[in-house]
């Protein structure tokens, strides 16, 4: 295993498009790392650029301290699991799991194999080592029984699974991932998801993953990278990056129900102005300096409140999640939501009174294109 | 499309068409069974519809031994030939189509739309503009009376099978593509372990389309080929023909004729679930 670094990492395309924009992140040995972020956002160029599928127009990519650059894809020592999982279609799954050990193999020794014995002997040792391994992945991912089926005979998760046991045998440095769960269906993904936590776990493996699914990278990653067009927002924890996001694009990106966002004004006595409601925020945002300013509140924050404090809103609709409720609000043109407990009944159409609660998830973010974090709650 | 299988008037149809196609060949196997003085009768007295007295199975034998100048063995050595120059101008096209169709597909490379263009506009070129330059050019090499000629050009791709080859490489995943070369094939290897077995329904459309096309050609034998121990079988049936060539030995003639077709029938029907179906996927893909 080894670490990853990619220090002022640049992809420019021909004709003038940046799809990543100076990527500096150093990965730990053994570490679980997450680039998320919407369509676009550069993450799976950022991936194929350590894989080497891409080139690097400037910056370096090191993996275990060697710079990468000019490393052909074959010899960085990586292994990468595709969204549609790539699996050879005319091979048996046995194949394709010691497809790339025997070629590896097969390259030096076949011709000289004619000629020597010893030659002979040593490829027939590979080859058995190559079966043996073959035989532990297949057992590790339970699909000892389908080695000689084709992928077309096996449904999306076992060919995921096949996909999955072609990076383990090759029991490489780095092992990349390229949304490898998004052609699943919701149950499987969760149950793969599960499983690839338990794979890392036990192969303390370095592993970068790649999702525009914020959900699945809470869930996996021990950091998470948010992306947008071709720029790092932000390298953290899940929970800090949920709790305490850098900029108003992170928060809005990470959670769901997403963040509710409204526009307004900070007050000198820190009370926060907008449309004609004026609400007390309390610590920490009285020390923020007064202008314009976006109040956001996560939908669990925003919660209803008594007559006259907050926003009077019109319920839009109810979405019953079972022991939870998730209200659509519509205030002066804008729409929130706010979860709440299933504990009250809530009529559409009627009039509720809400307001940003005491506890996490209220932030006030810069009125500007890039929205940092002024405070948060 | 239901509505049309239900319908028997397009039974009706379809099989007046069928009949129409398979007169000739019936024509031919009757006429190749009948004595030479039947056949001559039937030719003379224009009976549209022939049926032989007795079946003559021997004309095929004598047929076949009244090839070239001696016995057995014109026929034999025309075997030989059309058997030599079909095979490896069917491998070299399969192998020279689908290696520049990879490429052309998969290899980013400057100039790559520019060169596909003017490649497909080679189609646009009749074969009779070309045939004085390849001669001159065969000739100079030394290659004329040789079967060189009729195998060589074969190595160096048909614009037709290229461009449908590229059209079903362009069909498979990128990410195959990819696996490939993280597994460590160059685009060599790609191309001979991945791209040709997946590309079997195409092969298979290139290699019937080829033999038959190589197996019944009569020019370009004709015009490289000129003793008779070069000639392939098409050259052969002409010689043939020009030496029995009036009525009276029709029936031989049909009879060389049947032998001729046999292998391009039963390659057809050997072949034929692969090859509708790549006729449909390249229908689809292309």
């Amino acid at each position: 295993m080894a670490e990853v670094t990619l220090q002022n990492a640049c992809k420019t395309y021909p004709g003038g498009f940046r799809a990543v924009k100076g990527f500096d992140l150093r990965i730990a040995d053994g570490e679980f790392v997450v680039l998320v972020g919407p369509s676009g956002c550069g993450k799976s160029t950022t991936l194929r650029m350590i894989a080497g599928l891409e080139g690097i127009t400037d910056g370096t990519i090191a993996i275990g301290g060697d710079v990468v650059n000019e490393v052909r894809a074959s010899d960085r020592d990586i292994a990468m699991v595709f969204q549609n999982y790539a699996l050879y279609p005319h091979m048996s799954v046995e194949r394709n799991l010691s497809f790339g050990l025997m070629r590896r193999r097969s390259h030096r020794s076949r011709l000289r194999a004619l000629l020597s014995p010893d030659y002979r002997r040593k490829m027939a040792e590979e080859t058995e080592a190559i079966r043996q391994r073959v035989g532990e992945a297949a057992r590790m991912l339970g699909i000892t029984g389908m080695l000689d089926r084709q992928p077309r005979a096996l449904s999306g998760g076992q060919r995921q699974r096949v996909a999955l046991g072609r990076a383990l045998v090759r029991d490489p440095r780095v092992f990349l991932f390229d949304e490898p769960l998004s052609n699943l269906d919701a149950k499987l993904r969760v149950e793969m998801r599960t499983e690839l936590r338990v794979l890392h776990r036990e192969l303390e493996a370095t592993m970068i993953y790649v999702t525009h699914d914020q959900e699945e990278a809470m869930t996996l990653g021990d950091r998470l990278v948010v992306m947008n067009e071709g720029l790092v927002q932000q390298v953290d924890t899940p929970t800090d990056i949920y709790h305490r996001p850098v900029n108003r694009f992170v928060a809005g990106f990470v959670g769901t129900p997403a963040m509710n966002f409204v526009e307004g004004e900070v007050l000198p006595d820190g009370s926060f102005r907008s449309g004609g409601a004026t609400l007390s925020l309390g610590d920490p945002f009285r020390d923020v300096r007064p202008g314009k300013a976006v109040l956001g509140v996560r939908p669990s924050a925003l919660l209803p409140c008594e007559s006259g404090r907050g926003w009077e809103c019109r319920i839009v609709a109810v979405e019953h999640l079972g022991d939870r409720v998730d209200l659509v609000l519509e205030w002066e043109g804008d729409q929130f939501i706010s979860r709440v407990d299933a504990t009250r009944e809530f009529a559409e159409g009627a009039s509720l009174w809400v307001e940003p609660g005491s506890g996490e998830g209220v932030h006030l973010f810069e009125a500007d294109e890039v929205g940092r974090t002024l405070a948060s709650r | 499309m239901n509505q049309a299988r239900s319908n028997p008037g397009w039974y009706v149809l379809l099989l007046l068409g069928a009949v129409v196609m398979l007169f000739p060949l019936w024509w031919m196997l009757v006429v190749s069974l009948m004595t030479g003085t039947e056949a001559k009768q039937s030719m003379g007295s224009g009976d549209i519809l022939p049926v032989p007295r007795s079946l003559e199975w021997t004309n095929y034998a004598q047929a076949v031994r009244e090839v070239g100048t001696e016995p057995w063995a014109g026929f034999l050595d025309a075997l030989a030939n059309s058997i030599v120059v079909t095979v490896l101008v069917v491998a070299g096209t399969i192998l020279s189509s689908s290696m520049v169709a990879t490429a052309f597909a998969r290899v980013r490379f400057r100039g790559r739309n520019g060169m596909f263009v003017l490649m497909l506009a080679t189609m646009m070129l009749p074969a009779q503009v070309t045939m004085i330059p390849l001669f001159l050019l065969f000739r100079s090499l030394g290659w004329v009376d040789t079967l060189l000629p009729l195998v060589v050009p074969a190595f160096f791709g048909s614009a037709f099978f290229i461009f449908m080859y590229r059209q079903f490489i362009a069909q498979i995943p990128e990410a195959l593509f990819e696996a490939a070369r993280l597994d460590g094939c160059g685009w060599l290897e790609i191309w001979l372990r991945i791209v040709l077995p997946l590309c079997r329904p195409v092969t298979a459309i290139t290699a019937v389309f080829t033999f038959i096309f190589v197996w019944n050609d009569f020019m370009t034998p004709l015009i490289y080929l000129h003793s008779e121990e070069q000639a392939t079988i098409a050259v052969a049936l002409n010689s043939f023909r020009t030496q029995f060539g009036g009525i009276e030995d029709v029936h031989l003639l049909m009879a060389l004729s049947v032998i001729t077709m046999v292998p391009c029938v039963v390659l057809f029907f050997a072949a034929q679930k692969q090859f509708i179906e790549g006729l449909g996927s390249g229908a689809v893909k292309g």
